[in-house]
């Protein structure tokens, strides 16, 4: 663990120096971290050398946890505590989770999202990915031996709100500054497009343990555009395990009625669904038998992708099962899970006005691809060998890493920008349950839209919004995003106020809505409390009960972060002056000289309010000279472009 | 030069409809290389608050610029005829027979070749149309002629979006 660095009073460490920033990709299997180091991106690798950290948390019954690899191997002993592809939960209920009977867990539904039944009570995903989290950013403090300043983290392209905001808060939980949440396909193209110094049109076909993603990118000097994204955040490898489990049990069953008790319990997945239906489809396997077969699903698939043949192994509760799987019998017990993938590629394209011939380029991303039949479908779908050059498991961990470098400062001369879309449409129930959509997917971030509305009845006060997020036309088809209601509006006429409400959508792609009441002026002051998230009370509470309070010193760390907090605004504030400092007549650049003396000076004190209050009054004082250099930037972008007829 | 200009003047562009799309994308990565919030990721709250701003003005205005019905809209409003096309539903009747008959097409329509022919179709009527907005707003400066044609694009896309939704479900 790195000891925290304390300066002493008036020698606050250089500013100057590079700030620790870090790519966190928070996988479904497995999770890396990533930094820039002598200017190249690399992923930190543990105390053992293993840049992979498997995305599994145990919750030991004395106490105490154990994450990752230590975490793996238990996982067949003690299923019920051992966590794994915890992504697939994050901001979803129970009736989301398509796989919940196949897996071991005790689940306990919530309105929201679902919670864990382990060792140590009640565990809500986020919680999990908190662990997750917390590992790498000691990992990568250890590795620099210093604190983190910040991290990109990496979520599927097709996350919607409450999947991000859930991402988001367990990062909170890990004591992380999220620099900028980003897409993995647009990490990837980060990483690849940079490598290779790729120009045009590209897809990205990014197949994990859980999720699928396609995005369709337009590479051009620097900027990277993402044109349209899609996929479905459930199907991945974990879907093709299971579908190979079912088919061996499938076939086994056929053979011999004397194991019929074998297929019982796997739910039957569309495509077996004969083979199993003789055996029913009741839930009674015991976890160790899931986690079992789902193991010997998973080596089976990895070996198949270098050999035409292997043998399926797991020894289950009272029986041993063996079965030789050719790869085409894999093949044809996963076509509909690649026909699925490839018929969101079409779609996608569809949605990007774009054919196939002008896509110059596939790169594929994700353990999953390294399955042959996925290799040879892309590219028979795509007429060219998709490209793989880069470690797919690595590429979002790097992308992540290259952006974070330059979001944290340390990269001035760079000019990579990412120019990034909402995956799902956003939109608020009118009448009849049906969705009135305000921002529509694939739209440019960050971005705001405003949509009127009007009361219904004579003195109405107050106006109830159901904001949902998806692509179909009747509410109940959408997901729930926040419910709220307005309050605090004259009483008019029925039809009279013209309540505006607009959706702001920030570069993170997480949405707030705000409300002003045009024809008396009055703004509405709401929040949106998410229906999904969780609030910012048992935020705080699982931070007083969570690793960050136990095992440092909170009072020390707030004031190392307000501190880093206050260096950063005056350096921003000076090399802001440095660049522009013309704009302001002397009276007005004296003003932000004294803050900053006053911000230096505050950080001599150990008081972290004081340095914080200190800091946002900089902050707030240097708010016109920042607008002043924005329309000077916006002028120089146009300067020798404007088209003579203006 | 303010968040207030109109999406001409913010992109550097005549105001004019006919315009070259590859030169709005350009305009629109370098206004972004100005402003988008990342390039200011540690600068601040302030500096972070006006970059949104600006970047979301950017993208609102890309939005109507690349799009040549938001386009043709945004420019008859500018120049004092609004579309109202919430108000205004009024077409002539030849144009809304051709409605129902490819309405009905798309009733009838079973497979993705006879969704892909009415596609083609459409985006033939699109084309004519643009054509015709081209003449009246750019050579005729006939906003208020033109709105009559925007809003028979708006009934076009409309329905474009429609053969799309349903090539969708063929593919589920």
């Amino acid at each position: 663990m790195a000891l925290l660095q304390i300066s002493e009073p008036g020698q606050t460490p250089d500013p100057h120096q590079r700030r620790i920033a870090v790519g966190i990709d928070l996988g479904t299997t497995h999770s890396l971290v990533a930094s820039v180091r002598h200017g190249v991106a690399e992923c930190l690798p543990d105390d053992q050398g293993r840049v992979i950290l498997p995305s599994v948390v145990r919750y030991l019954a004395g106490g105490g946890r154990q994450i990752g690899w230590d975490a793996v191997q238990a996982g067949v002993d003690d299923p019920v505590n051992t966590i794994s592809s915890v992504k697939r939960f994050m901001g979803r209920g129970l009736k989301d989770v398509a796989l919940a009977a196949k897996l071991p867990y005790q689940f306990v539904d919530h309105p929201g999202m679902l919670g864990l039944q382990t060792a140590h009570g009640e565990k809500s995903p986020v919680e999990v990915s908190g662990e997750i989290l917390a590992t790498l950013r000691y990992r990568a403090e250890d590795t620099f031996n210093a604190d983190l300043y910040g991290a990109v983290i990496t979520v599927p392209a097709y996350f919607d709100d409450a999947q991000r905001q859930a991402t988001k808060d367990a990062a909170q939980l890990a004591g992380i500054n999220v620099l900028r949440l980003i897409n993995e396909p647009t990490a990837a193209a980060i990483a690849y497009g940079l490598d290779n110094a790729s120009e045009g049109v590209y897809a990205i076909y990014d197949l994990g343990g859980g999720t699928f993603d396609i995005s369709i990118l337009r590479l051009t000097q620097g900027v990277f555009e993402v044109v349209a994204t899609g996929g479905d955040s459930a199907l991945g490898g974990d879907d093709y395990d299971h579908a190979l489990a079912d088919w061996v049990l499938g076939q086994l069953a056929a053979q011999s009625g004397s194991v019929s008790n074998v297929c019982s319990n796997l739910g039957a997945e569309p495509q077996c669904a004969s083979s199993c239906a003789n055996f029913g489809s009741s839930n009674s396997r015991s976890p160790a038998d899931k986690a079992a077969l789902k193991a010997a699903a998973r080596a089976c698939k990895e070996a198949l992708t270098a050999t035409d043949s292997v043998t399926f192994s797991a020894v289950l509760t009272g029986a041993q099962v063996t079965f030789d799987v050719k790869r085409s019998d894999f093949d044809a017990a996963t076509s509909a899970l690649t026909a699925r993938t490839l018929s969101a590629v079409r779609k996608v394209l569809r949605d990007a006005k774009l054919t196939v011939d002008e896509v110059k380029g596939v790169v594929m991303v994700g353990g999953s691809t390294r399955m042959p039949q996925i290799q040879q479908a892309v590219g028979d779908f795509f007429g060219q060998p998709p490209l793989n050059n880069l470690n797919p498991d690595e590429v979002v961990a790097l992308g992540a890493a290259i952006q974070a470098n330059q979001l944290a400062g340390n990269n001035p001369g760079g000019d990579l920008l990412l120019l990034d879309v909402i995956p799902l449409s956003l939109g608020v129930e009118t009448m009849g349950g049906l969705v009135e959509r305000i921002v529509l997917r694939n739209e440019t971030i960050p971005t705001a839209k405003a949509q009127d509305f009007t009361t219904y009845v004579d003195g109405q006060t107050a106006l109830a919004l159901h904001v949902v997020q998806g692509e179909r036309d009747l509410v109940s088809d959408c997901r729930s995003l926040a419910r709220f209601t307005l309050r605090g509006i004259p009483p008019m006429t029925a039809g009279a106020a013209r309540i505006r409400v607009t959706f702001t959508v920030d570069a993170d792609g997480l949405l707030s809505v705000s409300a002003l009441e045009q024809t008396s002026g009055v703004e509405a002051s709401i929040t949106v409390k998410p229906s999904y998230g969780l609030g910012d009370e048992l935020i705080t509470h699982m931070l007083q009960d969570s690793f960050a309070s136990a095992e440092r010193d909170m009072y020390v760390r707030a004031i190392v972060e307000a501190r880093v907090d206050a260096d950063r605004m005056i350096l921003a504030a000076q090399s802001a002056l440095a660049a522009d400092g013309d704009l302001l007549n002397n009276a007005q650049r004296a003003e932000i000289e004294q803050l900053m003396r006053q911000v230096r000076a505050a950080c001599d004190l150990n008081d972290a309010p004081a340095i914080e209050a200190i800091t946002a009054m900089l902050a707030k004082g240097t708010e016109a000279f920042a607008a002043l250099r924005m329309n000077r930037g916006i002028q120089n972008a146009l300067s020798g472009k404007n088209i003579a007829t203006i | 030069m303010n968040l207030q200009s109109d999406d001409f003047e913010l992109f550097g562009l005549a105001q004019s409809f006919a315009q070259d799309r590859a030169q709005v994308d350009a305009r629109w990565k370098d206004l972004q290389r100005q402003a988008h919030p990342d390039k200011f990721a540690d600068q601040g709250a302030a500096a972070q608050r006006i970059a949104m701003q600006w970047s979301v003005r950017i993208n609102e205005a890309y939005q109507r610029l690349k799009d040549p019905l938001k386009r043709a809209a945004y420019l008859c409003e500018l120049n004092g005829a609004p579309v109202n096309a919430e108000n205004n539903t009024a077409m002539p009747a030849t144009f809304l027979m051709q409605q129902m008959a490819w309405r009905e097409a798309l009733d009838e329509a079973e497979s993705a070749d006879d969704l892909e022919k009415i596609s083609q179709q459409v985006q033939q009527a699109s084309r004519e149309v643009l054509q015709k907005i081209e003449q009246l707003i750019d050579e005729q400066k006939a906003y208020t002629e033109a709105v009559g044609q925007v809003r028979a694009l708006m009934f076009v896309e409309r329905f474009a979006a429609d053969v799309d939704k349903r090539l969708d479900q063929l593919e589920l």
